[in-house]
């Protein structure tokens, strides 16, 4: 774990990869101290947010060193689960880059399609877009388009190095595109708006249509 | 029903208040005024609770009418006003009677004006706040021409006595921000540091709520491996492959791939709400803490 510089009100914590970031983060969820106004969890990284009149930096960086001197990897994957039950997304795997991504993988289209739907995804965190939610656990690494599509149409699900994620609405985006669902993941009248969020289990199924 | 009507929005007028909070395990950033100082000064010269959501009009040639009688403070940006067809000040409260037009000239000084009305525009939050917040699309769509804005009748404190606030008008000349070490400061090699705050930069004119580009120096990486995206805040400089700085704004994205060289200083980071395009901008080291 390293401790990064971010102005007067923040820290970035670095971790050495996802499972550590996201068992540090739980742990710090749990026990904020007073002054520790948001934590923005990432793929390697934690940002802690501060109040100053609250809390200082460095009584700041004093908790986030004992939080990660728990023992909290017992259970190397303890990602905790919002619901017992994963959301369920279904696919029509007609994406651009299905079969390129495919070839990149050197798998089949066919055995591309089961990995993806045999996989138990979680999101670790989200950004980009309300309710772009990135989700983990496919252990596979697929590189970004070489350059990004001008606009990216709603429920496109697409890869990105370790990472898959469904696109809420249309925007511009590099992600490397499988597949769409015409599942709603962004609704304002819906609490929370986001279906994806941190901690929630994901598995897709294919549909022809 | 007390209420505003939008003759004329100007290039752009978004309603905002103090933002959104706690949201970003949504995706979702602050958004709200961008110069938080001319926002909160604009509701206390209406006797406004703190958060009450004003109008930020970008530029200026923006024009409203009253349809009930209205007191009214436009702060931030500097230009003499019209309203009833006489001129008046900035930076205090103005009387406006039924029917009564306020127009807001393009601004001589600064870039966003803060329009705010006694008992503040009222319309439904989204997330807890109602400002508009032009990355995620969230909040209010952008004033149009004929809009009716309703004003709130929440219990408010009298208009404060004052004639004239002394406020400080936005430079003309170069303005000037803080900034401490970022976390990605090391991917950069030490003549890029020190052209930080070398450099004559130059506000783009492709800078807006989501980000100030700074145009003036490449500033080039000695660590050139991807950056995986890792969380932001408003003030946070990072640098795309091309080298350009950019300033994140109000509206930007809750993480970022781009690395973080340096970060401005909250005292100082609301002066880029005020950043003309083509103004000068100069970088300095913060002291102390």
């Amino acid at each position: 774990m390293k401790l990064l510089p971010y102005g007067e009100k923040a820290i970035l914590v670095e971790f050495e990869d996802l499972d550590s970031t996201v068992s540090a983060f739980i742990g710090m969820e749990r026990n904020k101290p007073a002054g520790v106004i948001e934590l923005v969890p990432a793929a390697r990284t934690i940002l802690v947010r501060v109040d100053l009149a609250k809390i200082g930096l460095r009584a700041a960086a004093e908790w986030i060193s004992q939080v990660e001197s728990e023992p909290s990897s017992s259970e190397p994957r303890s990602y905790e689960t919002k619901s017992p039950e994963p959301l369920l997304v279904r696919v029509r795997y007609d994406g651009q880059d299905l079969a390129s991504v495919a070839k990149l993988l050197g798998m089949s289209v066919e055995s591309l399609i089961k990995w993806h739907t045999s996989t138990p995804w979680i999101c670790v965190f989200t950004g980009f877009a309300p309710g772009f939610g990135y989700l983990a656990g496919g252990n596979k690494n697929v590189p970004r388009l070489e350059t990004s599509r001008q606009s990216v149409p709603t429920g496109a699900v697409g890869l990105a190095g370790e990472f898959c994620g469904i696109y809420p609405r249309s925007s511009p985006g590099g992600w490397q595109l499988i597949g769409s669902t015409g599942l709603e993941l962004w609704n304002l009248d819906r609490v929370p708006p986001a279906l994806i969020t941190p901690g929630v289990s994901v598995r897709f199924e294919a549909v022809s249509k | 029903m007390k209420a505003l009507r939008v003759i004329n929005p100007g290039p752009q007028s978004l309603i905002e208040d103090r933002g959104r909070y706690g949201f970003t395990s949504l995706g979702v950033g602050r958004s709200g005024a961008m110069d938080r100082a001319a926002f909160a000064l604009a509701n206390r010269l209406v006797g406004n609770p703190k958060g009450a959501a004003v109008i930020e009009i970008l530029l200026g040639g923006a024009e409203f009418e009253a349809q009930s009688d209205l007191w009214i403070a436009v702060t931030g940006a500097w230009g003499v006003l019209q309203a009833a067809n006489r001129p008046a000040e900035p930076n205090c409260a103005i009387r406006l009677e039924s029917g009564d037009r306020l127009s807001i000239p393009f601004a001589e000084h600064g870039i966003r004006y803060y329009l705010a009305v006694r008992g503040g525009i009222e319309i439904p939050e989204t997330l807890g706040s109602r400002s508009t917040d032009t990355l995620a699309d969230l909040g209010p769509q952008p004033l149009r021409v004929a809009d009716e804005l309703s004003i709130g009748l929440s219990s408010i404190d009298p208009i404060p006595v004052v004639d004239v606030m002394p406020v400080r008008l936005p430079p003309q000349d170069a303005i000037e921000l803080e900034i401490r070490p970022g976390p990605r400061r090391g991917w950069f090699g030490p003549e890029s540091w020190s052209r930080l705050f070398s450099t004559n930069w130059i506000v783009s004119p492709r800078s807006d709520r989501r980000g100030i580009r700074l145009e003036g120096a490449a500033l080039s990486r000695v660590k050139q491996e991807e950056l995986l995206s890792e969380g932001a805040i408003p003030g946070a400089i990072q640098v795309s492959p091309d080298g350009v700085p950019t300033i994140l704004g109000v509206d930007h994205p809750v993480t970022g791939g781009y690395p973080v060289i340096a970060v401005v200083t909250d005292d100082t980071v609301d002066r880029l709400a005020q950043a003309r395009p083509g103004q000068q901008l100069r970088l300095v080291l913060a002291t102390g803490r």
